[in-house]
C-alpha cells in the first residue's frame, strides 16, 4: 500500500511539474520556477538530516557556495569541462562534511546548531576573502553548462532539467526512507541512546546522512552557477542557510514532498513580498514566527492531519 | 612589540566586553527556558539605535539611554510573550526558526521606524586618548568595560542575594520543582527576557560610540555572543563571561598579527576547535540523555 501511494506521489509531482508551465504568467517565471526546484532539491536532501535524522544544520548554504565555486573555479580557472568540474566539487563536499561530521555530529541541540552556523560563517567568509581564487565580494562570472557539445541554454531547457532532477531525487530520497538506513535514521531521532542500545550504529548513519545533504546542496550549487552565470559569496551566507531550513521546517519535518511544499512556497514569497517593498522584512520575519508558532510541524502534515480528521469526522 | 601587544589587548578587551554582555544575556535566557534566542543581537541594536535617534532628536544622553533601555526591555518581553510563550512546547529546531525570525522582523522594523543609514553618538567623555605603557586607549573603551563590570555585579547580587534572582535560579536547575515550590515561572520567563533585553542594550549603547550602528548591527554581535555563551558551555553565567573575553581577546590578536581580513571567522574557529575536544564547551555540565 505504502509502495502505490509512493507511486502515485511522484506521479502526481511528476504531473504538476509538466502542467506548471501552463500558469507561468511570463518567461521571466522560468527563472524563480528554477530556482524554487533547485532549492527542492536541496531541502529534500536536508530533510533527510533533519526530519529524519533529527539533527540541525544552519550552515548548508556553505556546501551550497563551495559547489557553486568549485565547478566556477575548476571551469572558468582550470578549464575543466562542467560536467567533472560538478562531480569533483561534489567529492570535495562529500569528503570535508564527512570530515567535520564526525566530530560535530557527536554535538547535540544548540551545540550543534552553533558548530553548524560556525562552519557555514566561516566558508562564506572564506569565498568573501580569498579573492585572487573567488574574485572576492564581487563574485565571479560561470559559463554555461555544456556536456559534450550540447550546451544549457535559457530558462525553459533549465525547467525541464531541473524538474527532471527533482523527481529523480524525491524518488531517491523515499526509496532512502523506506531502506533500512530509513528506519534505523527514524530510530535515531526517535531515541539516540535507545537506537545505539538496540544495536543501530547511530554516529555512521548520522555522518551518512550529513555527507549525502551536503552533496545534495553541492551538486545543486554547481548547476545553480552554470545557471546564473553570475555568483557571489551571499549564495553561502547564513541567512540562506536558514532560508533552507525554515523551507525544510515550513513544509513539514520528515516529509519529502512537504520540503518540496516548502521550498517552492519560500522562493516564492519574496517575489510576492514585493508587493510590501518596504515592509519585506517585517512581513518575512512574521510570516516565519507565525508560521511555527501556528503549525509547528508544519504546512503539509498540518494539512494532512486536518484532512483526516474531517474525513473522520464525516464518517 | 609590548605596546602594540597591549593596544590588541584593549581592543580585545572592549569587544570582548560586549560579546560577554551578549553570551549572558543568551546564559539567562536559555536558563529559564532552555531556548536559544537569536534576537539576542537585535537588542544590541535596538540599544544602540534608539539611544543615537534621540541623542540626534536633541534628547540628552542619560535620559535618552535610559529611554531606550526601556525600550528595549518592551521589546524583550513582547518577544517572549508574543513569540515564545505560544510556542512553549516545540522543539528545538523549531523555537530557533522562531527567534530567527523575530530577529528578521525586528531588523526590518528598525528599518522602517528608522532607517538604514550607520548612527553613532558622541563619546560619553571625550575624545582625548590616555597613554598606558605606550598603547593608546580610548576612554570610550574605559565606558564599555566599566559598564559591564557594574552591570555583571548587579546581575550577581540580584542572582544571589535576591528572592526574585534566587527563584530564578531555581527554575533554571529544575523547572518542574520550582514551580512546585511556587515560583511563578511564567513571570520567571518574561523576567529573563526583560534582564537579556536589558544587557543588550546596555552593551549597544556604550559600544555604539566606537563601532557605530545600523540596523543590521546586532547580526555578528548576537553569533559571537552565541558563540561566547556555548564556548563557555550554555546556561553558565560565568562560562559566558569569560567565553566573551577570550573570543574578543583573540579577535584582536589574530586581526593584529594574522589578517583582519579573517576577523569574524575567528570566533568560529575557536568554537568549533573546543567543541571538538569538550562537546558542552568550557565550563558546561555534561549532559545525560533519559530514554
Amino acid at each position: 500500500m505504502w509502495k502505490t501511494a509512493r507511486i502515485g506521489g511522484l506521479g502526481a509531482l511528476a504531473l504538476i511539474l509538466v502542467l506548471a508551465p501552463l500558469g507561468f504568467p511570463n518567461a521571466y517565471f522560468y527563472d524563480i520556477a528554477v530556482k524554487a526546484l533547485f532549492n527542492a532539491v536541496v531541502c529534500i536532501g536536508l530533510n533527510l538530516l533533519i526530519g529524519y535524522g533529527g539533527q540541525i544544520s544552519l550552515g548548508h548554504a556553505g556546501f551550497f557556495a563551495l559547489g557553486a565555486y568549485g565547478s566556477a573555479i575548476l571551469t572558468v580557472t582550470y578549464k575543466l569541462p562542467a560536467l567533472p568540474a560538478m562531480l569533483l566539487s561534489a567529492l570535495g563536499v562529500g569528503v570535508l562534511a564527512y570530515l567535520i561530521g564526525r566530530p560535530i555530529l557527536r554535538l547535540k541541540g544548540h551545540y550543534l546548531a552553533m558548530a553548524t552556523l560556525g562552519i557555514g560563517i566561516i566558508i562564506h567568509i572564506v569565498l568573501k576573502t580569498e579573492s585572487g581564487l573567488t574574485g572576492g565580494p564581487d563574485g565571479m562570472g560561470v559559463d554555461p553548462f555544456s556536456v559534450m557539445g550540447f550546451t544549457m541554454m535559457g530558462d525553459r531547457m533549465w525547467y525541464w532539467a531541473a524538474a527532471a532532477l527533482l523527481v529523480l531525487a524525491v524518488w531517491l530520497s523515499l526509496n532512502l526512507i523506506d531502506s533500512p538506513v530509513g528506519r534505523a535514521l527514524r530510530a535515531v531521532h526517535g531515541s539516540e541512546v535507545g537506537a545505539e542500545v538496540v544495536g543501530v550504529d547511530t554516529s555512521s548513519y548520522k555522518v551518512m546522512v550529513f555527507v549525502v545533504s551536503a552533496v545534495f546542496a553541492s551538486l545543486i550549487g554547481s548547476l545553480f552557477a552554470h545557471k546564473d552565470g553570475f555568483i557571489t559569496p551571499d549564495i553561502g551566507s547564513f541567512f540562506r542557510s536558514v532560508e533552507f531550513v525554515v523551507m525544510v521546517v515550513l513544509g513539514g519535518m520528515a516529509s519529502t514532498f512537504g520540503s518540496v511544499v516548502g521550498a517552492i512556497i519560500l522562493t516564492l514569497l519574496p517575489q510576492v513580498l514585493t508587493v510590501v517593498e518596504d515592509y519585506e522584512a517585517m512581513v518575512f520575519g512574521g510570516i516565519m514566527m507565525g508560521t511555527m508558532i501556528f503549525l509547528p510541524k508544519g504546512l503539509l502534515p498540518s494539512l494532512v492531519a486536518g484532512l483526516r480528521k474531517r474525513g473522520g469526522a464525516a464518517q | 612589540m609590548f605596546a602594540e601587544l597591549l593596544q590588541y589587548l584593549f581592543a580585545g578587551l572592549t569587544s570582548g566586553a560586549i560579546y560577554a554582555l551578549a553570551g549572558l544575556g543568551f546564559a539567562i535566557i536559555y536558563n529559564s527556558s532552555h531556548v536559544i534566542n537569536f534576537a539576542q543581537g537585535e537588542f544590541i541594536m535596538i540599544g544602540g539605535m534608539s539611544t543615537a535617534m534621540m541623542v540626534a532628536a536633541g534628547v540628552p544622553l542619560p535620559v535618552a539611554s535610559l529611554l531606550a533601555v526601556l525600550v528595549t526591555m518592551l521589546v524583550g518581553v513582547a518577544l517572549e510573550k508574543f513569540a515564545i510563550e505560544p510556542a512553549r512546547n516545540a522543539d528545538v529546531t523549531t523555537i530557533i526558526i522562531i527567534t530567527i525570525g523575530a530577529s528578521i522582523f525586528l531588523r526590518g522594523l528598525a528599518q522602517i521606524v528608522w532607517d538604514k543609514e550607520f548612527h553613532s553618538l558622541p563619546a560619553f567623555s571625550g575624545e582625548t586618548p590616555l597613554n598606558v605603557g605606550g598603547a593608546t586607549l580610548m576612554p570610550q573603551s574605559i565606558w564599555v568595560v566599566g559598564v559591564a563590570v557594574v552591570v555583571i555585579v548587579a546581575l550577581w547580587w540580584f542572582f544571589n542575594r535576591t528572592l526574585f534572582g534566587k527563584a530564578m535560579l531555581a527554575t533554571s536547575f529544575n523547572r518542574l520543582a520550582a514551580q512546585l515550590m511556587g515560583i511563578g515561572v511564567k513571570k520567571v520567563l518574561m523576567v529573563s527576557f526583560a534582564l537579556s533585553a536589558l544587557l543588550g542594550a546596555v552593551g549597544g549603547i556604550v559600544v555604539t560610540p566606537i563601532t557605530f550602528t545600523n540596523y543590521e548591527a546586532g547580526i555578528m554581535l548576537g553569533l559571537k555572543g552565541f558563540s561566547a555563551a556555548v564556548l563557555g558551555g550554555l546556561g553558565n553565567g560565568m562560562g559566558a563571561i569569560v567565553g566573551g573575553l577570550a573570543v574578543g581577546i583573540a579577535e584582536a590578536l589574530a586581526s593584529g598579527y594574522l589578517s583582519s581580513a579573517y576577523k569574524d571567522a575567528v570566533a568560529f574557529v575557536i568554537i568549533l576547535f573546543v567543541l571538538f575536544f569538550l562537546p558542552n564547551g568550557l565550563f558546561g555540565k555534561k549532559g545525560t540523555d533519559r530514554v
